[in-house]
């Protein structure tokens, strides 16, 4: 016979509160706290994307977690080419970046060749045809990688770890984290304080005034979803030393995508950015506690929020 | 209805639509006679996949609300035969059919009752995050569903015969088939019935303007939440019947790239025409079966077709055989 799983939680609950704030408790948060901020650091990074689109194209991509995974693979390709190379393994960042931003060329693809086609549709189709794209790219990965699971061996042991209050935090996570914090604060400055950061946010309060103003929508569309693509693929590239990639990841990472972008509000970047701490927090925090409750707890916040606030959490202002 | 020039397809259609309807299920009984054993299970398949396709394209085709989670539906069915057949030792694929339909309009109106509230964009998504939850539910909850191994479905009772002493596949394509068959002609007629009714034209009003059908005196939510009701029982059933020729049920079932698959299916065989759907789902399955064993990537085949009927022909192939014969009918007319 199982134990109730609320019982369950709340006899953990006990003996942590009982056990009181002591060493092991600081360290157990500490960790939590880590893993969480380190998820949230990936999930902005897939999360970005699919919100700059869904703000200015209002086009909800699905296959942000395709070109994510595509990221993941095309950066496993260039750390073994460097490697080749005889370059120092320390150095593995700058392959990985340069495998984010060389893969700009799927976007102008996806954009020119399929979504150009529907803009005027009705959304479902719009939707669907995102749909198609993640068949497509599922099946591509196979095709170049094959089913078996691709890492970059060594990359993440080579940066080491530091101990922090007794918990010990690898040195990649921290660079994960860095460079996502990096990458929000470059796109809250492009957004704020250029030009095309204007035309963007103007377009996605108001296509047709955009238009009258003399604003060119194509170059913009493709731009823009060139732009989406590349902070997909370079989420993908820049995470991927953490973990394996493998083909499945793009359905299972719009998952969490779309749980981040809906608790944070769709299309809006301070949104991407607040919901993926939640998502990544809460999430580290069930893990710890009740594994059971990990994803479910994450949708039924993801309902409350569509609900009751579908505008989302920290949604409101624009891109 | 009925405006159509005498000589367009349409017209031909409804003249001779009884000796069509009834050559078209003379082919089905006939099939495991004559076009042997896999092709009867395939067939046997698309019967279930086909009443939940006639369900959700009453949401989709004509209330106008995509759902990117109806496989939650399906999936309860399926569940539903399995609890009651391995569980509860109760084999009767009668009863449970009737437990799949009352689960899932409870399921429905509850979760109906939120989602009907939102359209587009938002109502597709609050589906994916219904359909997803449910999948974490059945996938971490597994001493209640049997976690990602899913739950076996044990041989149902047709009609009180218990049929356990037959070899799967005689089953299957023997008395099953015509089992299912059965229920399959019953929820097409059904169906018809509803969307030819008052009901129906009031959902499609609701679809093409909801502010017009409001002010004509058609309570907009709540017709759209009816809709949402019959069509989460008839994916239920449809996943009921399914249930048994997979033999075992598992969260993948509602996956939402499952859900995906049935708005595929839809919009492959044309979401403007009642039977669309049903071709749809034939094609796809029989598609399926063809290019999973020439080709590995049929993924990316079936993707580059998705995105061509969205692009090109979303009638479907439905409303390509309309436009085609509708010409060459315009011709000989003429």
């Amino acid at each position: 016979m199982q134990v109730f799983p609320i019982r369950h939680a709340a006899a953990i609950l006990k003996t942590t509160l009982a056990k009181g704030l002591d060493g092991h408790m600081t360290t157990d948060i500490i960790n939590i706290l880590m893993s969480g901020i380190f998820y949230a650091s990936t999930l902005f990074l897939l999360a970005a994307g699919l919100q700059l689109v869904f703000g200015v194209q209002k086009i909800f991509n699905l296959a942000c977690g395709s070109l994510y995974a595509l990221g993941a693979y095309t950066g496993v390709v260039f750390v073994e080419q460097f490697h080749n190379m005889g370059i120092s393994p320390l150095f593995s960042i700058v392959p990985l970046i340069l495998a984010g931003l060389s893969l700009f060329f799927v976007g102008i693809i996806i954009e020119r060749g399929l979504l150009k086609f529907v803009y005027e549709r009705d959304e479902s189709f719009q939707l669907l045809l995102t749909f198609a794209v993640v068949l497509m790219i599922e099946d591509i990965i196979r095709f170049i990688w094959g089913t078996s699971p691709k890492s970059t061996s060594g990359v993440y042991l080579v940066y080491g770890q530091i101990h922090l209050l007794g918990s010990v935090i690898p040195v990649y996570n921290l660079i994960v984290i860095l460079s996502s914090l990096l990458i929000a604060v470059l796109i809250g400055f492009m957004l704020m304080k250029t030009r095309f950061g204007r035309i963007i946010r103007a377009t996605a309060d108001d296509r047709q005034m955009g238009e009258a103003l003399g604003v060119n929508m194509r170059i913009v569309y493709i731009k823009v979803f060139t732009l989406g693509t590349v902070l997909g693929t370079l989420g993908g590239a820049l995470v991927i030393p953490t973990t394996a990639a493998m083909t499945e990841m793009g359905v299972e990472l719009i998952v969490m995508a779309f749980a981040v972008v809906v608790i944070g509000g769709l299309g809006s970047m301070k949104g991407a950015f607040f919901g993926a701490m939640v998502v990544g927090i809460l999430r580290s925090f069930a893990i710890s506690t009740y594994p059971e409750l990990e994803l479910l707890l994450i949708y039924l916040i993801v309902i409350g929020v569509l609900v009751f606030k579908p505008e989302g959490l920290f949604g409101g202002s624009r891109a | 209805m009925g405006s159509e020039p005498n000589g367009s397809f349409a017209a031909l259609i409804r003249k001779r639509q009884t000796w069509l309807l009834l050559a078209g299920i003379l082919c089905f009984v006939l099939l495991p006679r004559v076009g042997g054993q896999y092709t009867s299970y395939l067939v046997l398949t698309f019967f279930g996949y086909g009443v939940a396709l006639l369900g959700f394209n009453l949401l989709f085709g004509y209330t106008g609300l995509l759902s990117f989670g109806h496989a939650l539906f399906f999936t309860s069915g399926a569940y539903t035969v399995s609890y009651l057949t391995a569980k509860f030792a109760i084999p009767y694929m009668e009863v449970s059919i009737v437990v799949a339909v009352v689960v899932a309009v409870v399921i429905a109106a509850l979760i109906g009752a939120i989602c009907v509230r939102y359209i587009k964009i938002y109502f597709a998504l609050l589906m994916l995050a219904f359909g997803m939850l449910t999948y974490s539910f059945l996938i971490k909850f597994y001493y209640i569903t049997g976690g990602d191994e899913g739950m076996p479905v044990l041989r149902p009772h047709l009609l009180g015969f218990d049929l356990s002493s037959m070899a799967k596949m005689d089953f299957l394509t023997g008395w099953y088939y015509y089992y299912v068959l059965t229920v399959f002609i019953i929820a097409t007629w059904i169906m018809w019935r509803i969307v030819s009714s008052h009901f129906g034209l009031a959902l499609r009003a609701v679809r093409d303007n909801p502010e017009k059908a409001y002010y004509l005196g058609i309570d907009v939510r709540r017709y759209r939440w009816y809709a949402f009701i019959i069509s989460g029982a008839y994916a239920a059933v449809g996943g009921a019947l399914v249930a048994p020729v997979i033999g075992n049920v598992d969260p993948t079932l509602t996956y939402w790239t499952h859900s995906g698959t049935l708005v595929f299916m839809t919009l492959l065989g044309g979401f403007t025409n009642f039977l669309g759907p049903l071709l749809g789902g034939l094609v796809y399955i029989f598609l399926q079966d063809g290019v999973m064993s020439l080709l590995h990537y049929w993924r990316f085949v079936f993707g580059a077709m998705l995105a061509f009927i969205v692009i090109v022909a979303p009638g479907g192939l439905a409303g390509a055989i309309e436009l085609i014969a509708n010409k060459y009918c315009a011709k000989k007319g003429a």
